[in-house]
């Protein structure tokens, strides 16, 4: 194999420089500058895209309310790809090269736990929004999103009244899946009811006819999803083609917490599912009739699906700039000594406070039924503590704790 | 050393541009700049793993990510028990390397038809990442290390200094080490080409009947230059591990084995440093398109791709050459044959 | 007694999912020799007609059955004018340029109609066995399965279109020199398995949710039916998918899902092992 000199010269020329493409520095000290990350192509776009419409909404009108500390907002965003080599090298360019003073981001508990080390090592401000687990235990992470122990604990006992006390469970065969299927069985449990099964699914399986049969059985009284992403939707399609639709009852804690898994379903597939979360488009309030509207309007073509993960987003912006105010200053330990302060926020979900000894969201909760695509509020729970988090985390004995820790039923 | 080696001006050049950066690299890049070029570097050596096996073997893999995840996996799971990482090191070129010196003897010796190996190797591919995935219960455990399915392993440790667990490499030093390695293995498989060993490997690329016919032992002589190929893909793993920190099934995904066929389509097969060229090229327009948001980039990767096998099928560094013999040869009749040209079989 | 005619049931089910899958890529692939990549985002494309048909006022029947293989098979002939016809000959070429489509797919139908559509419900409703009720579709499906490799097979050995192309497969310099415009037999063959994609697609779409992305949860599938059954259009995707849908739900019934994914993908390794050219590189050998 012979190389030419020149083909070299040139190689390597094309290569040095993009190597060493200078550093564009966005040095303006006018504006504020705040991090986010979401995936807006590859397979979880569906809740990047309005999590980050949320979060652009929330600048605008921090913006339009004439900025913070008399200076502008300024977020900058990236489209990690659902590619967790890119959330990294995009968590260090943010906290970095772009300098920002805090970070919105990550979806997947793999994405955040790639994220937040960085974040944490570079003491930049990481607000989280999605649902998840539980057990993070950081003092640079705000944690928003509800955890299994503040949906499952209501939903549980709620729908056992209703229908009976066996249950059996299916679920997405990951950390999440399986650590909400742990609560399940829990709670059931505690309410003196009786898990029959649980049955875990990879996350591509389409096809769920032999789990229905094995369902039609057990003969359950209620069957509790913990089934996500779109390939799942097929268990609820293949359960109403199955004639099961009215025979036995679903109840969820993950159906819909992102806003698209209810649309995608028509009304007479999806009607009856009884859900839980901190937050639903339905919620009534001042506040949310305000966001919905507002959010409406402000992007008139393509509308975002709402749903806690994109109000979770929203909220995040709002308190991190309600903190930065009261501190008068955009520095990460100003910011947090505000934050664990466990003032109440007014937000569209409701009341939301950060528990200082986890970072977590104590939040209001509500039971919907699905009707119409749209989800119809019974109930609603105040002040719900993450007493998973609670049980493994105290950041005020342990403040430099970082991990995510396992939590153990 | 062979005299066609020792001759040719792009080793050298190749060599000598690795050490430069290797040595005066960390002196002008800011944190950021090392962490990013320190992920191009891991990802040449998962490249060369294929561009050596098929650009010089004729073996065309649909797996290397088999054998990449399988070095991280393995890096990652001994480092966490060990609690150091150089034993672990030697681990993901050894273990990833044997498994592939086993796959490679069912294969070759089954004698599989080049289209049905390549299948073999993407199933083996999709095995292990159906697998991995469905370990996220806690009764997965190898030690203390939880292989936690979907999620992954986080906190690998990071590489520390041989025998003493405690010194560990900051951004710069790991760049310099994993420099190294690269600098190290393009050296060493152009020496390895250049040999007897090397040539036998051309020989069957071209014609393996006659290589068969001449006496050469075809079949051995392929399961050690796949499993070769495989050690150095399991070591890159290794390296992407620490490097990332963290590790998570996609290391088996067929985007991943995709992406090496990709950069050593686009670099140009039959060569070492092409493939290398679209690594970095290639990775750092994806990084771009996640700044800008123009279309989605998918969209845009997916036509770029394209548009690479319609245009410039030969890859880019072999196309370039040719662009350059024919400026230089003017239509006189030297001819040579493309050195980035595959069997038609494959 | 009713739950083995149930788990009877779903495993002839599951074969007649894994033909119908895999038919279109088995056709182009035992023609022609390409492997389309993009057979996932193709069977995607499907989907994605029935239901914006359908939730436009199509009929479910009529967007399932006529617009999702007409659209997706004229699809299918302008990729094969522009890309698949210049590779030709080049297995791994057209591999990576499939590649290439599949990504570019997803990201325009992401752009073009959005990753949150409406699907639509199953049809046909349920039907009782003993204490089990099954879905009515499922019978469809694997009528729909026999239907489709009968018809195949009645092209091939009836037709004139059918000599042409048996004749294009075994010998393609031969068929030129009678006469035959092999490149165009070649386009009408990957707008047929292009067709044929489309419809499995569409027959997906009731099934399971429509997002961009969904191909990649199929592909794997498809495309190891097609080269564990080897060269043969008809008696390989049978003979592969008899064995694999057998093997994978039988597992699936006694364990769970992911060692029915795993046995499938083990059943076919071991298969290649024993039989190089595929299922049909050996025993059928002279079917079609």
């Amino acid at each position: 194999m012979t190389f030419s000199r020149r083909t070299f010269l040139q190689t390597s020329a094309a290569l040095t420089a993009t190597l060493s493409a200078p550093t564009i520095l966005r040095a303006q000290d006018d504006v504020i500058r705040i991090g986010g990350l979401h995936d807006l192509s590859g397979a979880i776009d569906s809740s990047g895209i309005p999590m980050n419409q949320a979060m652009q909404y929330a600048v605008a009108q921090i913006n339009e309310a004439g900025g913070l500390l008399g200076r502008q907002v300024e977020a900058v965003t990236y489209d990690p790809q659902s590619n967790m080599s890119l959330y990294s090298q995009y968590a260090t360019q943010l906290a970095l090269r772009d300098k920002v003073t805090a970070v919105f981001g990550g979806i997947t508990s793999a994405s955040r736990e790639t994220i937040r080390p960085i974040f944490h090592r570079y003491q930049t401000p990481y607000f989280y929004s999605c649902l998840y687990e539980g057990g993070v235990c950081d003092r640079n992470e705000i944690t928003l999103g509800t955890t299994p122990a503040q949906t499952v604990a209501q939903l549980i006992p709620n729908a056992m009244n209703l229908w009976g006390k066996k249950v059996y469970t299916v679920a997405a065969d990951y950390n999440y899946g399986h650590i909400t299927a742990a609560w399940i069985k829990r709670y059931v449990e505690e309410n003196g009811g009786e898990l029959i099964e649980t049955e875990f699914f990879p996350l591509d399986t389409t096809q769920f006819g032999s789990t229905i049969s094995k369902i039609q059985a057990a003969k359950p009284d209620m069957v509790m999803s913990v089934l996500v992403g779109t390939a799942h939707l097929g268990f609820y399609r293949q359960w109403v083609a199955s004639g099961m639709k009215g025979e036995i009852p679903i109840a969820s804690t993950s159906f819909g917490g992102n806003g698209t898994e209810n649309v995608m379903l028509t009304p007479e597939e999806g009607n009856g599912i009884l859900t839980a979360f901190g937050y639903y488009e339905t919620v009534e309030n001042e506040k949310n009739a305000e966001f919905r509207e507002g959010i409406k309007a402000f992007y008139p073509d393509n509308p975002p699906v709402l749903g806690e993960t994109s109000e979770v987003t929203y909220e995040a912006v709002m308190i991190w700039a309600d903190a930065v105010k009261e501190a008068g200053s955009t520095d990460r330990d100003a910011i947090l000594e505000v934050i664990e302060t466990g003032k109440s926020y007014l937000l569209p979900a409701g009341n939301v406070a950060i528990d200082p000894l986890t970072h977590h969201a104590v939040r209001d909760v509500y039971i919907a039924e699905l009707r119409d695509q749209k989800m119809d509020i019974q109930q609603k729970f105040e002040a719900v503590q993450p007493t998973d988090t609670q049980m493994v985390c105290n950041l005020q004995e342990t403040p430099d704790a970082n991990v995510h820790h396992e939590i153990s039923l | 050393m062979e005299t066609s080696l020792r001759t040719d001006p792009g080793f050298w050049f190749m060599t000598a541009l690795g050490l430069v950066l290797l040595f005066l690299g960390p002196l002008f890049w800011d944190l950021f700049q090392i962490m990013q070029i320190t992920q191009y570097v891991v990802l040449s050596v998962y490249v060369l793993s294929l561009a050596y096996i098929w650009g010089f073997g004729g073996i065309l893999s649909f797996g290397q990510a088999a054998f990449f995840g399988l070095g991280a996996y393995t890096f990652s799971v001994a480092a966490i028990n060990m609690g150091e990482t150089t034993f672990p090191f030697v681990l993901a070129f050894a273990i990833p390397a044997i498994f592939g010196a086993a796959l490679g003897y069912f294969m070759f010796y089954g004698k599989l038809s080049d289209v049905y190996m390549g299948v073999v190797t993407m199933v083996v591919t999709l095995i292990f990442w159906k697998l991995i995935n469905h370990t996220a219960g806690p009764e997965y455990a190898i030690g203390d290390a939880r292989l936690g399915g979907f999620n992954g392993i986080p906190s690998v440790p990071v590489l520390n200094v041989p025998g003493d667990a405690q010194a560990w490499l900051d951004p710069g030093q790991m760049f310099q080490v994993f420099m190294a390695i690269l600098t190290l293995l393009y050296v060493l498989l152009r020496i390895l080409i250049a040999s007897d060993f090397g040539r036998i490997s051309m020989g069957i690329r071209e014609n393996e009947t006659r290589a068969a016919l001449l006496g050469y032992d075809v079949r051995r002589h392929k399961v050690i230059m796949f499993a070769l190929g495989a050690g150095i893909a399991g070591m890159a793993g290794g390296m992407w591990a620490t490097y990332q920190t963290f590790i998570d099934p996609n290391v088996f995904s067929l985007e991943m084995s995709a992406k090496a066929l990709i950069w050593t389509m686009a670099g140009g097969v039959g060569t070492l440093a092409g493939p290398i060229v679209a690594v970095v090229l290639l990775q750092y327009l994806s990084l771009k398109l996640g700044e800008m948001h123009i279309l989605n980039n998918n969209f845009i990767l997916g036509g770029i791709m394209m548009v690479l096998v319609l245009l410039v099928p030969k890859g880019g560094l072999p196309t370039l050459r040719d662009g350059i013999a024919a400026l230089r040869v003017r239509g006189s009749v030297r001819r040579s044959g493309t050195p980035g040209k595959v069997a038609p079989d494959v | 007694m009713d739950y083995t005619i149930i788990v009877f049931l779903e495993i002839l089910r599951a074969i007649s999912w894994l033909v119908i899958l895999a038919a279109g890529l088995a056709i182009i692939f035992g023609m022609m020799k390409v492997i389309n990549f993009a057979h996932g985002e193709f069977l995607m494309l499907g989907g994605y007609i029935t239901i914006m048909s359908h939730n436009a006022g199509v009929p479910l029947w009529i967007s399932m059955g006529v617009l999702a293989p007409l659209v997706v098979g004229v699809f299918g002939i302008i990729v094969e004018r522009l890309v698949i016809r210049h590779l030709y000959g080049r297995i791994i070429d057209s591999l990576l340029a499939t590649w290439g489509l599949s990504l570019l797919m997803i990201g325009g139908v992401t752009m073009v109609f959005g990753n949150t559509v409406q699907g639509v419900s199953t049809p046909l409703g349920s039907l009782s066995i003993g204490a089990y009720q099954v879905p009515g579709y499922n019978l469809l499906l694997i009528g729909i399965a026999v239907a489709m490799m009968m018809a195949i097979w009645l092209v091939l050995r009836f037709t004139s279109a059918g000599l042409i192309a048996r004749a294009t497969m075994q010998n393609p310099d031969m068929a030129e020199t009678l006469g035959v415009r092999t490149s165009w037999v070649y386009m009408a063959t990957f707008g047929l398995g292009s067709a044929v994609t489309g419809l499995a697609g569409g027959l997906l779409a009731p099934l399971t949710g429509v997002a961009p992305s969904m191909g990649v949860n199929f592909v794997a599938q498809s495309f190891i039916t097609v080269i564990t059954g080897g060269a043969s259009m008809i008696a390989g995707t049978l003979s592969a998918g008899t064995l694999l849908g057998t093997i994978s739900q039988g597992v699936t019934f006694a364990t769970g899902p992911v060692y029915g994914d795993a046995a499938l993908l083990l059943a076919a390794l071991i298969l290649l092992r024993l039989l190089p050219q595929g299922i049909t590189g050996r025993i059928f050998r002279k079917s079609l």
